[in-house]
């Protein structure tokens, strides 16, 4: 990265097809594949321009076909390539799991490490513009849930464009969730830079720690600022491998802890951070650890009703606030 | 041919005495097409195979000690016991692996032949898939993505008419495999499965249309597994005068004629059976008494490290 790139603001959006050119500049066997991702620059334009700097053979336009050309990139990964593999919306990974959970995943285990399927699956979410039920998921827990499998959800342009390259070089499969509605996000690249599996502490705190990542990591910030508790907001920034480390580290200052996300509450990743820090710190939490979700409800198209589904900066504060209240 | 023989007759009695613990399905009488295409390939070929994969393998030259120690779970298995007879693989002889999900294994050769297009590598990479995974999705797409991008892969179909315990011309209006590439712009063909001389004819024909860069190409081999799906399967559904018929175009016989006729004595005939006996006694005595795996190396590998 150029000094000058770490002196600008970028959009999240260019931070992402920035590490995917940096990427594919440093190391031949990268490839970008997916639907639409080559002339066409990408649905939301996140490959704009490599098409034209990188050619057809290094990006790959496929046809809506994704059983066959995520399985074909994990494949190609198998034989020696780098692939960056969309799958345009996380929820159509429905018709692409095999490749993923069955293959990826598990190909360098069941081979005792002597293949490698260093892979980058590339998709996005983001509810909250009217998308419907089936392309507004956050599935990541589920992806979370199959050993083998690292998640990474970045929410700023310095995690974006880091996170990528940290995914394209990590010798395991790496599901890189990006978050449109943070695609026009500006952020500075000054921004420390932190390794694949550190979390970011983003404010500090005295009272509550709230664990957090994509979306909602702003949405936690606005609630912060609300300022009628002290919020330590944490960003997670990949949720395998989960830093257990640093969110210890602020519960045990503050003995309170807020888990919020856009995805669906129940079953979420917030459970099994909620689970661990109640193991580790049951003497010292002051009140029950709460998480705040999306309820058990397939997303609906009226923006109304979508709005009423995603808890807001003022319901993580007052889920903070009561914390308080509690003890 | 004759050491995939021997090497499945044994496991399957050892699965019957309780010996390889998990699932196991033999290609017993499949042996042709398993030695037909293997022998015709490069050793850098890559080769995806099925959860009856135990020919090809072995016929693409994995270590047979290896392999018979992974069937048991050994440390000294080609997977270190993690991978099991579904499982196995030979990433430096371009063996991908056996895979226990059905039809899996043609998009990731699919990937294999992208990767060595891309790379300029001139190897061809081998799905092999049964009949029954024509009506997966994965075979559509995967013959489909590899007619347009030209890559060198070759579907190699094995046909032996039931798709686990269901004939499977009765679940298809278009029970020619073959006749399916034609959707795709792919050339198919139909070749008797038990005939290695007419597998390897036609394999080697189709490698090199590969390797030259003329796309995919699509062979159905018509064969028929003497066993069950997996071994202690009743086969309450097949035909036994179907089965008897099969058995009497042993590919193992039609080969011993052929050399006969050719001039090998019974004698030669016998030592290539006698000797590949040998090997898998050998080889199950080894694996038999082959070290476990290491309980402390059972979180290596997860996430590449």
């Amino acid at each position: 990265m150029s000094t000058a790139t770490e002196q600008q603001e970028l959009r999240y959006i260019e931070a992402i097809g920035l590490g995917m050119a940096e990427a594919l500049e440093t190391d031949y066997r990268v490839v970008v594949m997916g639907i639409d991702v080559g002339a066409g620059e990408g649905i939301f334009r996140v490959t704009r321009g490599l098409h034209e700097r990188f050619g057809p053979d290094r990006i790959l336009d496929t046809p809506i076909s994704e059983m066959a050309f995520v399985g074909a990139a994990v494949g190609a990964a198998m034989g020696g390539m780098r692939p960056i593999v969309e799958i345009m919306f996380m929820d159509f990974i429905g018709v692409c799991l095999d490749p993923i959970i069955n293959q990826a995943a598990k190909l360098p285990y069941m081979t005792n490490g002597a293949l490698e399927v260093p892979i980058v699956f590339r998709t996005q979410t983001g509810a909250g513009k009217s998308a419907g039920a089936q392309h507004s998921q956050s599935l990541e827990a589920m992806l979370a849930h199959v050993p083998g499998l690292k998640v990474v959800m970045p929410a700023t342009p310095r995690d974006a464009c880091d996170l990528m390259l940290a995914a394209v070089a990590d010798p395991a499969p790496v599901v890189f969730v990006e978050n449109r509605r943070l695609y026009a996000r500006r952020g500075p690249m000054s921004e420390e830079s932190l390794p694949l599996g550190r979390a970011r502490v983003v404010v500090k705190g005295e009272d509550v720690t709230v664990v957090t990542w994509g979306q909602y990591v702003g949405r936690c910030l606005e609630a912060a600022e609300i300022g009628e508790a002290s919020l330590e907001v944490i960003d997670l920034r990949s949720i395998v491998p989960l830093d257990m480390e640093t969110v210890i580290a602020s519960v045990e200052r503050t003995g309170r802890l807020l888990i919020a996300h856009e995805a669906v509450q129940d079953f979420g990743a917030g459970a099994e951070i909620a689970a661990r820090v109640g193991r580790e710190l049951f003497d010292l939490l002051r009140a029950p650890v709460r998480r705040l979700g999306a309820p058990t409800v397939p997303m609906p198209f009226n923006p109304m009703l979508e709005r009423t589904l995603m808890p807001d900066a003022a319901a993580i504060a007052a889920n903070a606030r009561s914390l308080v209240a509690e003890g | 041919m004759c050491l995939i023989r021997a090497f499945e007759l044994e496991v399957a009695k050892l699965y019957r005495d309780g010996e390889i613990p998990g699932f196991v399905h033999t290609s017993l009488g499949q042996e042709a097409v398993a030695a037909g295409v293997c022998g015709s390939l490069r050793e850098d070929d890559y080769l995806a195979t099925t959860h009856r994969g135990h020919g090809h393998v072995l016929a693409k030259g994995a270590d047979l000690d290896g392999m018979m120690a992974e069937l048991f779970g050994k440390a000294s298995g080609l997977c270190g016991g993690r991978g099991g007879s579904m499982h196995i693989a030979d990433p430096g002889r371009g063996i991908l692996g056996a895979n226990a999900i059905v039809g899996a294994g043609m998009p990731l050769a699919t990937g294999a032949g992208l990767a060595s297009k891309l790379m300029g590598q001139g190897r061809v990479a081998v799905a092999f898939f049964g009949e029954g995974a024509v009506n997966q999705g994965t075979f559509h797409e995967a013959l489909n993505l590899c007619a347009i991008w030209d890559l060198p892969v070759l579907f190699a179909c094995e046909n032996n008419f039931y798709a686990e315990f269901s004939d499977s011309r009765t679940l298809t209006r278009v029970p020619s495999v073959a006749e399916r590439a034609a959707a795709y712009g792919v050339v198919g063909e139909t070749v008797h499965g038990n005939d290695v001389e007419a597998v390897a004819a036609a394999t080697g024909a189709a490698v090199e249309r590969c390797r030259s860069g003329e796309g995919p190409a699509l062979i159905e081999f018509e064969t028929y597994r003497w066993h069950g799906h997996y071994e202690g399967d009743a086969q309450p559904y097949r035909p036994d005068e179907e089965a008897s018929s099969w058995r009497e175009r042993d590919p193992l016989e039609i080969t011993a004629m052929r050399l006969a006729e050719d001039g090998a004595t019974t004698e030669e005939l016998e030592e290539v059976r006698a000797d590949a006996a040998t090997r898998v006694t050998v080889a199950v005595e080894a694996a038999r008494t082959a070290a476990e795996p290491d309980p402390k190396e059972v979180f290596a590998h997860v996430y590449g490290d």
